[in-house]
């Protein structure tokens, strides 16, 4: 007699086995992937980056934990998934490390709470959620966000900012006595560029002061870097794909090129474009997020270049001095149309 | 000569073949009980020509083929009808009409088996259709439709010796042991198509069977040319194989036979050969019987209608309790509920696969576009869009975006991170969308397959009923007498 089994199996619908893979490990390795940068940026300008993301992290899973409550949506599935993480640690990236707390933490909540889940939450979003509530703050407090510590390198005045200096200026906003804002700060390379322009001054002799380094700015081109190292190891593990990442920087370096081969005095060059502000965060962890992005390989391309090129478009004659923000969601609102226009053509049929 | 198998998509998976082709071909214990589905092909379901009680011999014809497309139907065994009677299918959700053979241990053969009318090619494809040949590669198809329906002449046959399913070795056994067998029968269909141009294809990593095949070709008729290709799932599908081997798509609606090629799977042809060299019917294939949770996996050649627990039993037992018993490969095969199911003419392989052969699906998430399916897709489809317009109940997009296209491959299910059932839904989605085209008047193929499916869950349902009524009314008298 043949022996059969006495219990039913369990069944399962094709295909029966898949990939070790889950978006809560796509979104922890892009956090891992952002760590380079963030040390590096506690280095050059202080531990108050440090600070920030610890808030941005707790305000953005408060938000996350009020919004799945209120939507009914399971929290223990969502709440760790990583995604909100990442909307808090890009908002921290994009806010000067001595902002005031309530800053980041209204920031943070409003992407979360707003961008993200009132429009479906985690996949349904139709902006970045980092970058509304980046852009939010930038339009309401724009003051307090061009308050960028100067960078802690060699010929710079600089005053150290112990950590209890560093959480008593960011959470009672008072200084330490004997300090301004005008000794701790400098303006960004962007800034620099923008205001010196302005005021009459060439692109070669802005370039000289002494928060210009090698290419960008002092501690800027380093930490841009980073986050380009960060980026190249995302695309090597495939969680990115090159498609956004290489248009986004050629869109912002065709065109500065361009203008800095007709008037090298007035234009930066692209290298100090490339190098310059939130042009790496942008393009491998910001205009990647694959929920607000094309999402068709020329779709892609599209997609990116055409952040590049807007946000070279603000930054060199628009009224903020950087655009990646906004060039973000300006190409998050265009995403439907690029995607309806660029699908692939289908096996076996023509176009 | 190699090609590209692939223009576009597909897997790199890891292979699991070896387990099975160490030990060579052996035959399966016959069974005492034979089980055999009237409905183990595509297209309608054969009808019985014999009843409860009937001597039948081996090789015997038992069920002639229904309306439109459909097969012939052999027993494997000498014995008795025991019963005709519905029974639970490992391929249909509903139960179909099965033919029970006891077998009387006499194997005696059936000689009557008809001759073709003349020596003209026509003739030579209505006798592949009276062997009850289908496509063993897993589609089922029958054989002889098929070939009648193809070309006049001139057509170029591939012989698919492709198998690119990641456990199973039933075509590579095939081709390594009996590549004469291959390659007669690949002769035979040539004849039979008048075709002018024969390929064989197996993946890169089969070189004994390519040997084989080699060293068999040098005593054909005809000179088949002899490709492989890489072993990227799945390189073997159909329509893929056909666009590595000659460069062309097959259009979308349309057949193979339409850009005047024929595909054949090894194991089909190889089956052509024994019923027109030898006259035996399709009674019998090869099963690849595999994953952890067997003791001594091997391939077997299996009578049709042989239950699986016999299959295991001759491969040492199982060596674990399967987590999963599936029919076909782990990436489009159906997951058994028990192991009383048998063998039917798709069988290609069954894997009793322990936890560790799988990795399940996590928790679903929301889709988050990352376009990982639309990369691995072997048909340039955009599952992440089809998925949002199955959810949303667009058919205008559903069609718009290809689903009728999908070829159910699964590799977009395999690289999903939010580990979405997305071939489960478009499968789901298929005859929804089938319908809306047919209404526009654009689908008559996938109608005609449609409506044969309709009508066979409406005449199963009546029967149902009638059963019921009947044990109702049993019933009733039976309260009226006491």
């Amino acid at each position: 007699m043949i022996e059969t089994l006495n219990t039913q199996l369990p069944t399962s619908q094709p295909p029966h086995t898949v990939a070790p893979n889950s978006v809560g490990r796509v979104m922890r390795l892009v956090l891992l992937a952002l760590a380079p940068a963030i040390l590096l940026h506690a280095v050059f300008f202080g531990v108050g980056i440090l600070v920030q993301v610890l808030l941005a992290v707790a305000s953005a899973i408060a938000a996350e934990y009020v919004a799945l409550r209120l939507r009914r949506q399971p929290v223990r599935k969502y709440l760790f998934d990583g995604s909100a993480l990442i909307t808090a640690v890009l908002i921290a990236m994009c806010l000067p490390s001595l902002a005031p707390w309530w800053l980041v933490v209204s920031g943070t909540a409003f992407g979360i709470l707003v961008a993200k889940h009132l429009y479906g939450g985690l996949g349904s979003n139709v902006f970045n959620p980092a970058m509304v509530g980046y852009a939010v703050l930038l339009v309401s407090f724009p003051v307090q966000l061009t308050r960028w510590p100067s960078p802690d390198v060699a010929g710079l005045a600089t005053i150290d900012l112990t950590l209890l200096d560093t959480l008593r200026t960011i959470f009672v906003g008072s200084l330490p006595p004997g300090t301004t804002w005008d000794a701790v700060t400098s303006p960004t390379p962007l800034d620099a560029v923008r205001s010196g322009l302005q005021g009459g001054f060439t692109l070669r002799e802005i370039q000289a002061s002494p928060t210009f380094g090698l290419v960008g700015g002092r501690g800027w081109e380093w930490i841009n870097l980073a986050v380009l190292a960060g980026g190249v190891w995302l695309l090597v593990l495939k969680i990115i794909r090159w498609h956004i990442p290489v248009a986004v920087l050629a869109g912002l370096a065709m065109p500065a090129a361009i203008m800095h081969a007709i008037d090298p005095g007035s234009y930066a060059g692209a290298f100090f474009h490339l190098t310059a502000g939130a042009s790496m965060l942008g393009a491998f962890f910001i205009a990647t997020d694959p929920v607000s992005a094309a999402t068709t390989e020329r779709g892609k391309l599209i997609y990116g270049f055409g952040i590049g090129f807007i946000a070279y478009v603000i930054r060199t004659w628009g009224g903020y001095p950087d655009g990646m923000a906004f060039a973000v969601l300006l190409m998050n609102l265009a995403v439907p149309l690029i995607d309806r226009y660029t699908v692939p053509r289908i096996y076996g049929r023509e176009t | 000569m190699t090609t590209r198998a692939l223009t576009r998509g597909g897997l790199k998976l890891d292979t699991h073949k070896r387990r099975s082709t160490t030990h060579p071909l052996r035959a399966a214990t016959t069974p005492e009980v034979l089980v055999l589905s009237v409905d183990q092909h595509a297209g309608s379901p054969a009808v019985p020509i014999v009843k409860p009680g009937d001597r039948v011999l081996r090789g015997q014809p038992i069920a002639e083929p229904g309306h439109g497309v459909s097969a012939w139907l052999h027993s494997p065994v000498s014995g008795i009808v025991r019963t005709i009677e519905p029974r639970p299918s490992a391929l249909h959700r509903d139960p179909s009409v099965c033919i029970v053979i006891e077998n009387d241990g006499a194997n005696r053969v059936f000689e009557g088996q008809p001759q073709p009318r003349d020596d003209s090619p026509q003739a030579l494809r209505e006798h592949i259709a009276r062997g009850g040949i289908v496509g063993l590669g897993g589609a089922i198809f029958p054989t002889g439709p098929k070939l009648l329906r193809a070309p006049e002449r001139n057509a170029h046959l591939i012989v698919n010796g492709a198998e690119c399913e990641p456990w199973i070795s039933c075509d590579d056994m095939l081709m390594r042991e009996r590549a004469d067998q291959v390659i007669s029968g690949a002769e035979i269909v040539c004849r039979a198509l008048q075709a002018e141009r024969c390929t064989i294809a197996v993946e890169d990593d089969m070189t004994e069977a390519a040997q084989a095949l080699r060293a068999a070709a040098k005593q054909s008729k005809i000179v088949p040319e002899i490709v492989t290709v890489p072993s990227i799932y799945p390189a073997g599908g159909e329509r893929q194989l056909i666009t590595a081997l000659t460069g062309h798509e097959v259009p979308s609606g349309k057949l193979p036979q339409d850009i005047g090629v024929v595909c054949q799977n090894v194991g089909t042809v190889a089956a052509v050969a024994r019923w027109i060299r030898d006259g035996e019917p399709l009674i019998s294939r090869i099963v690849t019987v595999t994953g952890s949770a067997t003791k001594d996996p091997a391939n077997l050649e299996v009578l049709l209608g042989t239950p699986i627990a016999t299959l295991i039993a001759d491969c040492g037992g199982y060596a674990a309790q399967p987590a999963r018993l599936i029919m076909g490969g782990t990436m489009m095969g159906v997951a058994l509920d028990h192991d009383r199911h048998v063998v039917v003419k798709g069988t290609n392989c069954i894997v009793a696969a322990t936890h560790e052969d799988l990795e399940p699906p996590g928790p679903e998430m929301p889709c988050i576009r990352c376009g990982a399916c639309a990369e691995v897709c072997p048909a340039f489809l955009l599952p992440q869009q089809l998925h949002r317009y199955v959810l949303a109940g667009e058919l205008e997009n559903l069609d718009r975006y290809g689903l009728i296209d999908c070829i159910e491959c699964g590799c977009c299910d395999y690289v999903c991170p939010s580990q979405i059932p997305l071939v489960e839904r478009f499968r789901a989605a298929k005859p929804e969308l089938v319908r809306y085209l047919d209404m526009r008047g654009m689908a008559p193929l996938a109608r005609a397959s449609y409506e044969a499916r309709e009508a066979r869950l409406a005449r199963l349902e009546a029967e149902r009923q009638a059963q019921l009524a009947e044990k109702r009314r049993a019933l009733a008298s039976k309260f009226k007498n006491s």
